[in-house]
């Protein structure tokens, strides 16, 4: 995925031809045959589970994609039919918008929060621990737990929770699931709930990583507290924060949980998305081939997303 | 075989308070910035405790409430009257127990394949080091870059019926315990820890006549506790919020764990029990979380992006 021109062309000219093999470590002559054995009983089973959870799907998608298979009849070779009839199907650009727009709106709240509250949290003198534990619990829950729970905080009319929340500020209350424009936010705000710990963790944990030098150098030089967060702590920061936000895109184009059971892509289709489709062409129509062209689509888009996204940032990220 | 098994060599010395961050104790003497941070500081907490701690309890508050308690007091995290009665009922109402059996089960099962199979191929790779450890390694590193739900058709399709052996293993536990070892972050975390660990050991091992099982089992595992409990907690972790690959490989529902029979159960189900059983399949992982949770932090740091 994140195998770019660049990194292929430096793998296969300049790095293989520097890079020796490294000498077998024998002591008596045949170690290295006798060490190729015992490699090949102790790797037997990561071959297998891999070989059959792993690698054999990853083949497997590309052949599917372009096969007719209902598991009855014996599969059937048809070219790009399954993709011509993905693109006749008028719910994929509803989706893929959809997804679109689930993604952004996670972005939106999913970058610059976590990495506030990090900072926030990484100048505390007590508390530290709790806080850790706190921001940490949403993540803990299973997400069906979650999506179910926030279900219920989401009902409509007066005596839902989140809408007496509103009434205490003279607002709602607010169809949330049931209108087509407020359920992809909703849907949202519990994606953003139940992962936003794991970014506070990464950033916490990248935060202790900056010099405490480099703060003192710029005390000394008169910076103030802001100067130093914007010329200091982001810039050291700039790769992983990169790297979540990619993540993040990644995660966030794959939504499933959420929509599936807390809307069922409803109301009106506004919240079917793409991972949505691929589950209901193969397991409501039993349809695997066109469920599987368009997880291989879903693999190009991901694939297009992170090379772009890669050279995008590559002049950022190194200067 | 006499070997000195070494102190795990991972042992960090006690998290010590850091010196200073972005603010130094000078700035905490000036008036502006102390009451600043500190009131955001302050709200800080608020939005977390709001956030993460009263969804909690409002959930165990609604577990034991009366329907008409919620309608009445959505607000309320004092349930009036209060229902203990509720849970036992959800309990048996809605099977809980057999579905938390269930989930026990493949969390179980998952964490002990997860466990075999990146110590032994983290010992094969970082130890053995056999001619073609690098291209089973790229193998398994290139899995890294195609995300589950896009092979997730082709996966369930192999499932249903393993190739070369002909047999399907959907509706039954293996389904989820061995996709779950085809994880390559635990190799990858594994074979790391396993590189670090002095080689001169292996060499003194074997002119002592021990061959590598002896060294995998009586070295490298008793030195590698540490990174084998950070897999493991987030093995368990994992498995315990597994949904869309158990929900379509146990189609039967006496063989669902409990995430997948909750959103079937809510459909016909009073909000009151239904929230119960959130409640019951939200306990274990927050007590592992509760009390493992340096190790598990640990291994966040460790992982980084596992999310």
């Amino acid at each position: 995925m994140t195998m770019t021109p660049e990194r292929l062309r430096g793998a296969t000219s300049g790095r293989a031809a520097q890079a020796p093999v490294p000498p077998a470590r024998t002591r008596r002559g045949g170690t290295r045959r006798q060490a190729a054995w015992a490699g090949l009983i102790f790797l037997a089973p990561t071959l297998i589970i891999f070989g059959y959870f792993a690698w054999w799907p990853i083949a497997q998608s590309v052949v599917l994609a372009f096969q007719q298979t209902n598991l009855v009849d014996p599969a059937e070779w048809v070219g790009f039919r399954n993709f011509e009839i993905l693109f006749a199907d008028p719910l994929l650009s509803r989706a893929a918008l959809n997804t679109l727009w689930f993604t952004v709106l996670s972005l939106a709240i999913g970058l610059p929060v976590p990495l506030f509250c990090a900072v926030l949290m990484s100048e505390l003198r007590r508390g530290g621990t709790l806080a850790r534990v706190l921001a940490y619990l949403p993540v803990v829950i299973p997400p069906v737990v979650s999506v179910l729970l926030w279900k219920v905080f989401f009902s409509p009319g007066e005596s839902g929770v989140i809408n007496s929340l509103l009434a205490l500020v003279g607002l709602g209350p607010l169809p949330w699931l049931q209108s087509p424009e407020l359920a992809m936010p909703s849907l949202v705000i519990v994606a953003t709930w139940s992962g936003a710990g794991t970014a506070i963790l990464i950033y916490l944990a990248a935060l202790t990583g900056v010099s405490t030098e480099l703060y003192e150098a710029a005390e000394l030089d008169g910076a103030s507290v802001w100067q130093r967060i914007v010329h200091i702590t982001l810039p050291q920061m700039r790769g992983i924060i990169l790297v979540l936000l990619l993540l993040q895109i990644i995660g966030a184009i794959q939504v499933f949980t959420e929509p599936y059971v807390m809307t069922d892509g409803g109301p009106a289709n506004a919240t079917v998305t793409i991972l949505l489709m691929i589950y209901r062409y193969a397991f409501l129509f039993g349809n695997y081939g066109v469920a599987t062209a368009l997880s291989v689509l879903l693999a190009l888009v991901l694939v297009l997303v992170s090379a772009i996204y890669l050279r995008l940032t590559r002049s950022w990220s190194t200067r | 075989m006499t070997v000195t098994t070494p102190t795990p060599r991972r042992t960090r010395p006690a998290a010590t308070p850091r010196e200073r961050a972005i603010l130094s104790g000078f700035d905490w003497r000036r008036p502006r910035i102390f009451v600043g941070w500190r009131a955001m500081h302050i709200a800080l907490f608020a939005a977390l405790i709001a956030l993460g701690a009263v969804p909690l309890i409002w959930m165990l508050r609604a577990a034991i409430s009366t329907t008409t308690d919620l309608v009445q007091h959505p607000l309320s995290l004092i349930p009036d009257p209060a229902k203990w009665e509720n849970i036992p009922t959800a309990w048996t109402l809605l099977d809980i127990g057999h579905y938390l059996g269930n989930t026990v089960v493949l969390v179980g099962g998952s964490w002990i394949v997860q466990l075999i199979v990146s110590a032994t191929a983290g010992f094969a790779l970082a130890v053995i080091r056999p001619w073609y450890g690098r291209f089973v390694y790229g193998a398994i590193l290139l899995t890294l870059f195609v995300p589950g739900t896009v092979t997730l058709i082709a996966l369930y399709l192999t499932v249903l019926d393993l190739p070369l052996l002909g047999i399907g293993i959907t509706d039954t536990p293996w389904a989820v315990w061995l996709p779950a070892g085809a994880n390559a972050f635990t190799i990858l975390l594994v074979k790391q820890f396993f590189e670090e660990i002095p080689r001169d050991l292996f060499e003194a091992a074997q002119l002592d006549g021990a061959g590598w099982f002896t060294i995998f089992w009586r070295i490298v595992l008793p030195m590698s506790r540490p990174i084998l409990a950070v897999v493991s907690l987030l093995s368990i972790m994992t498995a315990w919020k597994e949904f869309l690959w158990p929900l379509i490989v146990l189609t039967d529902p006496m063989t669902q764990p409990l995430a997948v029979a909750l959103p079937r159960l809510a459909q016909a189900t009073d909000p009151a029990y239904l929230i119960s059983g959130l409640l019951i399949a939200s306990i274990p992982p927050i007590l592992i979380f509760v009390i493992f949770q340096r190790s598990i932090v640990r291994g966040i740091g460790f992982t980084g992006l596992k999310g």
